[in-house]
């Protein structure tokens, strides 16, 4: 395959290596082109035209831009299933060997794609909201209708297999981020080299150099593609400078925050092998140097869009950048100077220049007068009011423009060529200046917006403040650096890099975005404002005519600015248009701003390394290795990783929750508890403070005992419970559950720093330190007796609610005697270095007892047979102590009014038709009633029902031989026998009797024994 | 993302080692059983919301662990100052 | 032995390390790895990454501009308590600043309740002081890498002019958090919660897989 629009080596001073030829697959075919190019400049070299089909319409469309403002050519990308990337910018991605490449759009093929018929039966039909208007009715029929439509828009596809990359992300601090390498960023950095300032410079393209690397304009007489190599090889050797090509700073965050999307191997392969293939920078810059150049704006006329249409700044860049040139004969449409340099690099790169149409009348800048001197024909007060071709340009329509440029007032001629550039002028990219919040200003110089105030330590400098000129953008550079050496603190003014610029002058352009045609707006040819998009001139003034009068409206009614584009060419014609038609100015319309990211990133650069395994924390205890050897099912709690249940060999869950549960009222079960929290508490106020946030009384607990409590918010509703132990007179162990103790001892430490800080106290989270197991079950005595010499067991000596110290298995511990099944329990902790190993003596000493490991899940319906709560799942912070009949928990006499109290004691928390906590019987005792369910009185109600209260715990209780269940229902302690019912969602209703929550030794004896 | 100074480690964090607690300044009553609801459900529920300049309070919780405040535009998101618990403002509304 | 006086408790202590005559066995949060094999075969001078397993750990809550808490804290230590953000290293113990009022002292493992009843003995007031040698662990980061490994990790500032040898920060470390303690130019100590080692663990292992 040949690539026919590549420039001879010889001609061309391009960044192509033409000693390495690259082969590519684009579509079905093979095509080449060499190291250096990007996939767009490769397509054009070998005569692609067309590259995907437009949202709407399916209008075949092809390369407009060079870089990240091109709006067609989005890719599909990957040689192999697991290695698909979407949306990718041709203009972006450099060429590699093999790689694998098609278009997004079109369907089944953009050379043949069948929503063009639709688009050209329905032309006129798809007018702004066409989606809304036509497809709203019925309502039910939307999620059919939008699957056709999204399969013939095509979006790009995600990769059904796992990505084999890695991604990464890196924390950076710098004093001076310099956005963009271009002649301002380099110019920048090129004065900040050699200081002690630290100072990253990113820039999205390949290499540093920007315009510049396609520019011929001279500094210091030479290239200055010499200048750019000059000033890298000094950043490079600087050691204070971080350069990262490839890198774009996609998002602008608060306090100078910024992120930086780097390609490290994107270039390289399909897939990155022992490489990071992207890497995600989170940058704190002390200053930013925004100088992120300027788009071209392309101009709005008829057909516009058709392939061989480009900005013409583009076309300069393929053929002096990539020594492609796109074509055979160009029209140049403008409103400017700088853009006549397009029609001498297509001149000296030897093909034809049939005309250049300037919308003035009189140009008479330097460019122009060189355009003349080459015999180029210019044609003045005119515009290209229409394209002539489908699949590519095949000829122009050109008139005379009245001097505003509203009306045609000559005959229109006709001028073949197969290729328009165009150019209405440049729009800085202001985007990262505005992802702060800035409102970006309207400049009627330069005719675009500028960056608004911010109070973010931000300078600017060339492109983005509508600065143009080469030399003004390299002394904005340099200045920007000097103002952030001085306000950093830096007394010294470094050297300029450059001296002797070439300044050509320039003539001030056309304020002219949308080309009249001789028919109405709405009866021409489609006149394109959002070629990503298929927002048209037509559309847009449609919009306001049926009333979307403000900027922010007409943007979502005709979806100006939306996608992956994020209207960077689109965006200022849209306004422009709809100013006019609202008889408005630019300033008066308004702008939408900018959001981030500045271009589309991929999830694996915004995972980075935390996907997989590494996706979030798991927390273990000391013995989660034992729990793996004996076949635990394990439960996320909240990160802790908690044993569920241990299934046997082929038991099902049931059978070995049933197994599990009997085991600890039968003889003696062991249960890993280290996940609850442990809060240390000393000081000479402890008792005092645990008095004012626990709802019960602390003055009388010994030395030596243990006490339930409940914890509440001020609005007196529970959040956490837990039993707290007097280890010493100014020295307490407070335990929490599992999910919360973060939260308590964060709220303990609210209390303390901010309203009692006179108390003297200190809290101390334990919650690692201390491995804790739980024996349970008539046994359990029996067990801890022959592991420990120095406690003594009697039940006299060490009752219920009691806590020893000792050793267990030869290991120090304190044992509590607290129970959460109501069996005679011991709760052994010890220093967890040692808890694996107490746990495997306790294994080995129960087995003559048949201990038997339980897990969360039988722990849960243990507690339920005995009616016992669950913060989080019995309680979700809209019940007080009095809802779950725990006023045995509560202490209204307390001297301090404790926190929750006066909350509890508001009108609404003393209703008596709240929702209370009681126990549900079903009558049909094999059957468990679903958690969630909601109770009504009289199932056969007609919807909707008054609703009672639902199900807050139920399951199969093996020991009582019946399905047990917890639940909230509307003044339920006071229904106790009463009957209600569960409709559930397939019409079947369980019947179910209140009780007592108690469902098993209700005189609480089991624990005392 | 924020950058927060911490006035207790006394050098500027990131936003992450932190949790907002909510609006500044609000003591707890002395006796709260002498409120009525409405007194109580204003202690409990009332914020400010302003437009502008206003006092949060703030934990640097992966960090010293200690509670401070901060007068933050609420609109520019710009941080005027962090104070220690106890201490008084010098920007205010 | 232990219950005898339990009543006439202030502060519960406890030497919670098992009798030299008593053969039990200690594990380490990262015990499971195998770590001394496989895992930690990296390249000692491009990155190296270690668990120093089994020291004590005293948590010290005080007031530091309390006087006499000063006084008996140097008597015992024979150093002052490090000021803000730093971390001191003497022969026998590291001590790390943690927050206004809280000190993390480490030491040999089996010296930290003779360290516990010393500091006790020496000190009256307000104060708190807690073993939590059980509760965490220390990882050593070490290597020219190890700053480049913190950089993924951490978004801490980790270069010389913002963490200087002997500074200690408690900051996040991936989705986790950790105090980091610079202790050479190419040496840093992770002090992490015993739960999370693993995580830790696992995390800067991706994290140097560029370096290895």
């Amino acid at each position: 395959m040949t690539q026919k629009n590549r420039l001879s080596s010889s001609k061309n001073r391009g960044r192509i290596n033409y000693k390495k030829p690259l082969t590519f697959t684009y579509g079905k075919k093979t095509y080449s082109g060499y190291e250096g190019d990007t996939v767009a400049s490769a397509l054009l070299a070998n005569g692609v035209d067309i590259v995907g089909r437009s949202f709407k319409y399916s209008r075949p469309r092809g390369i407009v831009a060079a870089g990240a403002e091109e709006p067609n050519a989005i890719l599909q990308m990957g040689a192999t299933e697991a290695t698909q990337v979407p949306n990718v910018r041709a203009t972006q991605q450099e060429l590699f060997d093999g790689l694998v490449c098609r278009a997004t759009n079109g369907w089944p093929s953009e050379d043949f794609d069948l929503m063009s018929y639709v688009g050209k039966v329905g032309g006129n039909i798809m007018s702004p909201g066409f989606y809304y208007k036509t497809f709203m009715y019925p309502q039910s029929m939307w999620k059919n209708y939008e699957k056709v439509i999204r399969k013939a828009a095509g979006f790009g596809r995600a990769p059904q297999e796992p990505d084999p990359d890695v991604y990464d992300h890196i924390h950076r601090h710098c004093d001076v981020l310099i956005v963009g390498a271009g002649p301002s960023g380099l110019a920048a950095a090129a004065a900040l080299a050699g200081t002690d300032l630290r100072v990253v410079i990113a820039d999205e393209q390949s290499e540093f150099g920007g315009s510049l690397l396609h520019s011929s304009e001279l500094i210091d007489e030479q290239y200055p593609q010499m200048w750019v190599e000059r000033i890298c090889t000094q950043l490079r050797e600087a050691g204070n400078i971080v350069c990262l090509p490839r890198s774009t700073v996609n998002g602008y965050h608060d306090h100078n925050f910024l992120t930086i999307h780097e390609r490290c191997s994107d270039h390289l392969a399909d897939q990155a092998s022992h490489q990071v293939r992207q890497r995600m920078h989170r940058v704190r810059a002390q200053w930013v140097i925004l100088a992120t150049g300027a788009h071209e704006r392309p101009l709005v006329f008829s057909n516009n869009d058709v392939p061989g249409s480009l900005i013409a700044s583009a076309v300069s860049t393929y053929i002096n950048r990539y020594a492609v040139i796109p074509g055979q004969s160009l029209v140049l449409l403008t409103t400017n100077d700088y853009a006549y340099q397009t029609a001498i690099d297509w001149f000296n790169a030897g093909r034809e220049v049939v005309a250049i149409v300037d919308t003035r009348t009189n140009p008479q800048g330097v460019r122009v007068q060189r355009v003349r001197e080459l015999g180029i024909n210019i044609i003045t007060g005119s515009g290209v009011i229409n394209i002539l071709g489908r699949q590519r340009v095949n000829a122009v329509e050109v008139a005379k423009l009245d001097e505003v440029g509203e009306k045609i007032i000559g005959q229109v001629q006709t001028l073949n060529c197969d290729t328009v550039a165009s150019s209405g002028g440049w729009s800085p990219v202001i985007h990262l200046s505005c992802h702060t919040g800035s409102r970006p200003i309207w400049d009627e110089n330069i005719l675009g917006f500028l960056p608004g105030e911010t109070i973010q330590q931000q300078l600017t400098a060339g492109g983005v403040n509508g600065c143009y000129g080469l030399k003004d953008c390299l002394q904005q550079g340099y200045d920007a650096a000097c103002d952030a050496l001085e306000k950093l603190g830096c007394k010294d003014t470094p050297k300029p890099s450059f001296n002797k610029v070439e300044d050509i002058a320039e003539e001030p352009a056309m304020a002219l975005f949308h080309i009249p045609h001789s028919e109405p707006t709405s009866r021409a040819p489609k006149q394109f404002v959002d070629l990503q998009n298929d927002v048209t001139a037509a559309g847009v003034e449609m919009a306001t005519r049926e009333g979307f009068e403000s900027i922010e409206h007409v943007k979502r009614y005709t979806a100006l600015g939306f996608g992956t584009d994020q209207g960077k060419l689109g965006n200022i014609n849209g306004m422009a248009i709809t100013a006019k038609s609202l008889n408005k100015s630019i300033p008066e319309t308004g702008t939408t701003i900018f959001r981030p990211n500045y271009t589309p990133i991929t999830f694996g650069a915004i995972a980075g390394r935390h996907c997989g395994e590494l996706f979030d924390p798991k927390r273990y205890t000391a013995m989660h290795q034992w729990h793996i050897e004996n076949g635990a099912k394990f439960e996320a709690v909240g990160q802790w990783m908690r044993p569920w249940y241990y299934p046997k060999l082929g038991e099902s869950m049931q059978q070995a929750l049933n197994r599990e549960c009997v085991a600890a009222r039968t003889s003696v079960g062991i249960l890993d508890a280290s996940t609850l929290g442990k809060i240390d508490i000393q000081g000479s106020d402890a008792r005092e403070f645990l008095g004012r946030v626990y709802t019960n009384a602390w003055e009388k607990l010994a030395v030596g005992k243990c006490r339930y409590g409940l914890m509440c918010g001020e609005d007196g509703m529970v959040f956490d419970d837990g039993v707290t132990s007097c280890l010493g007179e100014n020295h307490f162990l407070m335990t929490t559950t599992t999910g919360g103790a973060a939260r308590v001892l964060e709220w303990l430490e609210l209390y303390h720093q901010t309203e009692w800080s006179d108390l003297d106290v200190y809290f101390t989270s334990v919650t690692d330190h201390w491995a804790t197991m739980t024996i349970s079950g008539p046994n359990s005595r029996k067990l801890l007796a022959e592991l420990t010499e120095d406690i003594n067991l009697e039940k006299d000596n060490f009752k219920f609610m009691d806590w020893r110290s000792g050793t267990v298995a030869g290991i120090p511990a304190r044992v509590y005697r607290i129970s959460f099944t109501g069996e005679l329990s011991y709760e052994i902790n010890v220093q967890a270095n040692y808890g694996l190993f107490v746990w495997e003596q306790l294994m080995e000493a129960g087995e003559k007892y048949n201990i038997t490991p339980y897990g969360t899940e039988a722990m849960h319906i243990l507690r339920a047979e005995k009616g016992f709560i669950i913060t989080g799942q019995d309680t979700d912070g809209s019940v007080h102590p009095y809802d779950l009949n725990m006023a045995w928990a509560v202490n209204m006499k307390k001297t301090f009014s404790f926190i929750g109290k006066r909350g509890m004691a508001r009108e609404d928390c003393i209703r008596p038709d709240r929702k209370q906590l009681v126990g549900l019987k079903t009558k049909d005792l094999e059957c468990v009633i679903p958690e969630g369910s909601q109770a009504v009185n009289d199932p056969n109600q007609a919807i909707p029902m008054d609703m009672l209260g639902h199900i807050t715990s139920s399951y199969w209780s093996e020991n009582l031989g019946h399905s047990i269940a917890m639940g909230y229902i509307k003044g339920g302690i006071n229904r106790i026998g009463e009957t209600v019912y569960y409709p559930q969602t397939d019409g079947c209703v369980i019947e179910a009797e209140i009780c007592s929550p108690v469902f098993l030794d209700e005189a609480g004896e089991r624990q005392h024994v | 993302m924020f950058s927060i100074y911490c006035p207790h480690c006394c050098e500027y964090r990131e936003e992450e080692e932190f949790h907002a607690i909510g609006e500044a300044h609000i003591a707890r009553p002395v006796d709260p059983d002498a409120l009525t609801d409405a007194e109580w459900a204003s202690y409990l529920y009332i914020r400010k919301n302003p437009r502008g300049l206003h006092h949060e309070q703030w934990v640097h919780a992966i960090g010293c662990r200690k509670f401070f405040n901060i007068t933050r535009d609420t609109v520019s998101y710009e941080i005027k100052e962090t104070y220690k618990i106890g201490e008084a403002p010098a920007f205010v509304a | 032995m232990f219950d005898k006086n339990l009543e006439k408790n202030t502060i519960a202590m406890m030497d919670l390390l098992p009798d030299a005559s008593v053969n039990a066995r200690a594990e380490s949060p990262l015990a499971h790895l195998d770590q001394f094999h496989s895992h930690t075969n990296i390249d000692t001078d491009s990155i190296s990454l270690q668990e120093k397993p089994f020291l004590g750990h005293l948590l010290l809550r005080g007031n530091a501009d309390n006087t006499a808490f000063k006084d008996a804290i140097k008597k015992v230590l024979l150093c002052e308590l490090p000021k803000t953000l730093a971390c001191i290293y003497t022969n026998e113990l590291s001590i790390c600043w943690v927050s206004p009022d809280e000190w993390l002292i480490l030491c040999e493992g089996d010296k930290a309740y003779k360290l516990e009843k010393k500091l006790r003995e020496a000190l009256v007031g307000h104060y708190s002081l807690c073993n939590i040698s059980g509760g965490q662990t220390v990882l050593v980061l070490s290597g020219h890498h190890a700053h480049d490994v913190l950089m993924k990790s951490t978004s801490y500032d980790v270069a010389d002019c913002s963490f200087p040898i002997g500074k200690a920060v408690t900051t996040t470390l991936a989705k986790s958090q950790a105090i980091i303690c610079r202790k050479d130019k190419t040496t840093w100590e992770l002090i992490v919660r015993r739960s999370f080692a693993d995580y830790i663990w696992h995390y800067l292992h991706d994290a140097s897989s560029e370096f290895k």
